[in-house]
């Protein structure tokens, strides 16, 4: 069996996972093995969505105790169902919950692993990943010698693939409540906007930007295009106010949008690193010797502070993000 | 309070990755090796709690003698003891296995780690230490909190931030904006080089994945300026977007 590790998000299937699964569903084709979901928590209402990614079982691991997340919790229910189910391969979305519990099922599993991979095949029976190192300065294929073989997908690479499966659901039992560690609150950021690495449009401003306050220029492009925003280690490290988080690069996020506008991005190459994976690539810089005009699909030689504002405008005009 | 903070040894981030002759690893020549950066701030965390609530720092790195510079800097910067684990091991599971095999008698705390080497970029060594030693584990770190016997850290999340709280001892590992790192005196430096490196020749655990092929990047296709009054080349990237790319 295949099994992917699922999650929810208000009662539904967060994407990270519909892409995970319908992965697993093809490569659960190609090797003759079925497709296990397995979800766990207090509750798994819409774990039946699974079904709708080509599960044939959807597995739910439910109690009270599980409301919050906890690694050491997690990672033993999901072992404990990789070994309940003799599965041999166990996928799961590279976010924050599935790159902090499936390493840590992988150590309990005596299993390989491979983080962040952005491609997956079964060779000889085994699985067999590809994934970006050094942030995407080149791209290593890692094979597995360990009898379970663990890997995270990333996200926004994987498309998601609406197929009917069985989707017969069973329970399993929850392990015990003594944890080690919990998590005991959420702090949100609060936009509602969705993170770096799972955003289809991205605008980025660098050093170019010259202070915090000029985002706003770009927070105003991003909402009529329906992105969000990011920025260089540059614009990050002058201290202006910039959140971290909002990093990319080899020292921040690796995204790879299907469009990614860079304002005042010369292109450093730890920041291309971060980028490059991304579908369109467009590149707003005064100087026209800038490298990041050699990764752009489309290139802008202006003043950014002129041509943004006018993106914005056009952008609302043609009622662009807004369906 | 016995603090280890895990440390590796990598390519500079502004450096040119190329593929060697043997199609599966880097071409050494002409990097430039520093600290993981993501492992500064662990380090930066562990000498802050040492100065404000006193505690006996050691730091440990897998490798062969290069690894060295990274220990020497750490010592300069203020960790007590360094420790060089002899080992040729480069998958995650085996070095996790090297790690804890070597640390799990020794009394250890808080294990401090970055939360991914810039490299291979699995960002698993650090819960896999924490699952192989039987202790709790808050990763991608931006601040952390010591209490008696327990810890509160905030993690970067999906939109936001996670605290949690557990048991010491822990696996943390640090994220960007957890501290700002200082950089060595002279003093340090100096008492750095009279220190000893203690040499140990690692555990060497059959890896279960290994990397069988490396390649660059594919070109990027040839892309093309969009030229005129800014006005006109907003226009020119919309329609671009919307008819070429197919984005809107």
């Amino acid at each position: 069996m295949i099994l992917v590790f699922c999650e929810l998000k208000d009662g539904k299937l967060r994407k990270p996972s519909a892409e995970a699964l319908s992965e697993g569903r093809r490569l659960a084709d190609a090797s003759g093995k079925s497709l296990g979901a397995l979800f766990v928590g207090a509750s798994n209402a819409g774990a039946a969505d699974a079904a709708n990614y080509g599960a044939d079982l959807v597995l739910t691991c439910e109690a009270s105790h599980l409301a919050s997340y906890s690694s050491d919790a997690f990672a033993s229910a999901i072992s404990d169902a990789v070994k309940t189910k003799g599965a041999t391969v166990l996928l799961g979305g590279a976010t924050a919950m599935g790159k902090d519990a499936l390493p840590r099922a992988a150590a309990r599993l005596g299993a390989g692993y491979a983080g962040d991979v952005t491609g997956l095949s079964m060779v000889d029976g085994k699985l067999q990943a590809v994934r970006p190192v050094y942030a995407g300065k080149a791209f290593a294929t890692t094979a597995f010698s360990s009898n379970v073989q663990v890997a995270t997908t990333r996200p926004n690479v994987f498309t998601a693939t609406e197929k009917s499966g069985p989707g017969v659901m069973e329970a399993l039992p929850a392990p015990a409540g003594d944890f080690k560690a919990i998590v005991k609150e959420i702090l949100a950021k609060g936009t509602g906007k969705a993170d770096l690495t799972e955003a289809n449009i991205i605008v980025s401003g660098g050093r170019g930007m010259k202070n915090g306050e000029n985002f706003a220029i770009l927070e105003a492009l991003a909402d009529a295009l329906g992105g969000v925003v990011g920025a260089s280690r540059a614009a990050v490290d002058a201290g202006w106010g910039i959140s971290h988080g909002m990093q990319v690069g080899q020292t921040g996020k690796v995204v790879s949008p299907t469009l990614y506008i860079a304002c005042g991005i010369s292109g450093a190459i730890q920041h291309i690193a971060g980028m490059s994976g991304s579908k369109y690539i467009v590149a707003i810089n005064k100087d026209p010797e800038a490298p990041i005009f050699k990764l752009a699909s489309y290139g802008i030689v202006g003043d950014l502070f002129e041509v943004v504002p006018e993106l914005t405008r056009a952008a609302k005009a043609m009622g662009i993000g807004q369906h | 309070m016995k603090i280890l903070v895990a440390l590796k040894q990598v390519p500079d981030t502004e450096t040119r990755i190329k593929v060697a002759a043997d199609g599966k690893s880097i071409d050494p020549a002409d990097v430039k090796w520093i600290t993981s950066p993501y492992d500064e701030y662990a380090l930066e965390e562990a000498i802050r709690l040492k100065e404000s609530k006193g505690a006996e720092v050691t730091v440990v790195s897998l490798g062969g003698d290069s690894v060295k510079d990274v220990l020497r800097n750490a010592l300069a910067l203020g960790a007590d003891t360094a420790v060089l684990l002899k080992s040729d091991a480069s998958d995650p599971l085996a070095i996790a296995s090297a790690l804890a095999a070597w640390a799990k008698d020794k009394g250890f705390d808080l294990i401090m780690a970055g939360n991914k080497g810039i490299g291979g970029d699995n960002a698993s060594v650090g819960p896999m230490l924490a699952e192989l030693l039987g202790i709790a584990q808050a990763n991608v770190v931006v601040k952390l909190e010591i209490g008696d016997g327990t810890f509160r850290a905030e993690r970067e999340i999906e939109g936001g931030t996670e605290v949690i709280e557990g048991k010491l001892p822990a696996v943390i590992t640090a994220q960007k904006g957890l501290n700002e790192p200082r950089y060595a005196s002279l003093k340090g430096i100096m008492g750095a080089k009279k220190k000893t490196i203690e040499e140990i020749d690692g555990a060497a655990p059959a890896g279960s994945t290994s990397v069988v092929g490396m390649v660059m990047p594919p070109a990027r296709p040839e892309g093309r300026k969009l030229d005129g009054e800014p006005a006109q080349q907003a226009a020119a990237l919309l329609n671009a977007l919307k008819d070429e790319a197919k984005i809107f």
